[in-house]
């Protein structure tokens, strides 16, 4: 009896084609997803038990208009300049009890940034990408501050800390280090952004 | 006599291909990890707008996704040239938002219930009256959690 060849090999060749044609649909279909955005809470829709008494001072009010312009404390404001009037507002520190604020410490402006509040109103045809603008001043004026403090006080940025922090792959000996760090400098200037029904006129 | 010459000894070898196949293969491997596939085609015009103060949306098993747009070329026939809501694959009204995402948090387990997120992916010439709405739904639901999805830029571009 002959003896029996082994098995004969099979042809790879056209491996590297199928894998190609593997490929192509793949890079086709692939979106690199860019998910990233502004987080925002919105206010719970029951009104909180107890009236909460806030001066008038306190309040940074912040109005577009459907043409886009913008009115901050009752007067007309460019866009550009809105970043750095709502630093001057939340560090104003008029009673004098942040003692890491920069203020001016205007009577007339608020108490401390822990009782600042930003109040952001639009009007029904504000366009989206002018309302996102304003949000974006507005979020970023706290980032500004916030890295201010962190900068001083752990030598690194806030925003820096915070998304090590919320990142799932940072491990949780450095993720629980970095919690007390991100809530001390977060309490500093507690973010107190307020959406406001929109006026209907 | 007609011979063919020999080869000369200097010519070059032939490139090896036989690493080809692993090389596709690594591509490949690659490309499949990254990919996500289009779970609803966009029938809505979705150029969001640009913000520099952003946060990446980790872990998209806990992301719920409405779009706002213009609708395309394609479907303004039928459903007008006004910005319009895309909820999975199809164009619905305000009030059906709430429902929305109450079916939706209902299909999540039973421990991402809470954490859930609302991605506004709106159009960047959406006029804010629709989206206003759209919040006070979510409020009525209470997904409060809610992330204005935008592209990486100078946000005063947005303004042009």
């Amino acid at each position: 009896m002959p003896r029996r060849k082994g098995a004969p090999e099979v042809n790879a060749g056209s491996m590297a084609d199928i894998a190609f044609l593997l490929l192509i649909f793949f890079l086709v279909t692939t979106t690199i997803e860019t998910d990233a955005g502004l987080d925002r809470m919105l206010p719970p829709i029951e009104p909180p038990e107890e009236d909460v008494i806030i001066r008038q001072k306190n309040i940074f009010t912040v109005n577009i208009n459907k043409n886009g312009q913008l009115l901050v404390e009752d007067e007309l404001m460019n866009l550009k300049n809105l970043r750095s009037a709502a630093i001057g507002f939340l560090e104003n520190n008029a009673d004098g009890s942040c003692t890491y604020c920069k203020g001016k410490k205007d009577p007339g402006s608020s108490d401390n940034p822990t009782k600042a509040i930003i109040s952001l109103k639009n009007d029904r045809e504000t366009k989206y990408s002018t309302y996102i603008t304003v949000q974006n001043e507005l979020v970023g004026a706290y980032n500004d501050l916030r890295n201010r403090e962190a900068q001083r006080l752990y030598q690194r940025d806030f925003t820096d800390m915070e998304s090590e922090y919320l990142n799932p792959e940072t491990p949780s000996s450095v993720r629980d280090e970095l919690k007390d760090k991100v809530k001390r400098i977060q309490d500093m200037f507690p973010q107190k952004l307020s959406e406001a029904d929109t006026s209907t006129n | 006599m007609a011979k063919f010459t020999k080869k000369k000894e200097g010519d070059l070898p032939a490139v090896s291909t036989a690493s080809l196949p692993d090389i596709v293969f690594m591509l490949l491997f690659f490309f499949m990890t990254v990919t996500t596939m289009k779970d609803s085609s966009l029938l809505v015009e979705n150029t969001l707008p640009n913000a520099t103060e952003i946060k990446k949306l980790e872990k998209k098993d806990r992301v719920i996704y409405i779009f706002v747009g213009k609708p395309t070329q394609e479907y303004q026939k039928v459903f007008g040239s006004e910005p319009r809501i895309q909820l999975n694959d199809k164009f619905a009204n305000v009030d059906e938002v709430g429902s929305y995402i109450l079916a939706e948090r209902a299909k999540k387990p039973q421990e991402l219930q809470n954490v859930l997120t609302t991605a506004l992916k709106v159009d960047k010439n959406a006029n804010m009256g629709l989206i206003t709405d759209i919040k006070q739904e979510l409020r009525k639901v209470n997904a409060l959690k809610v992330n204005y999805t935008t592209y990486e830029g100078d946000a005063f571009n947005n303004l042009q």
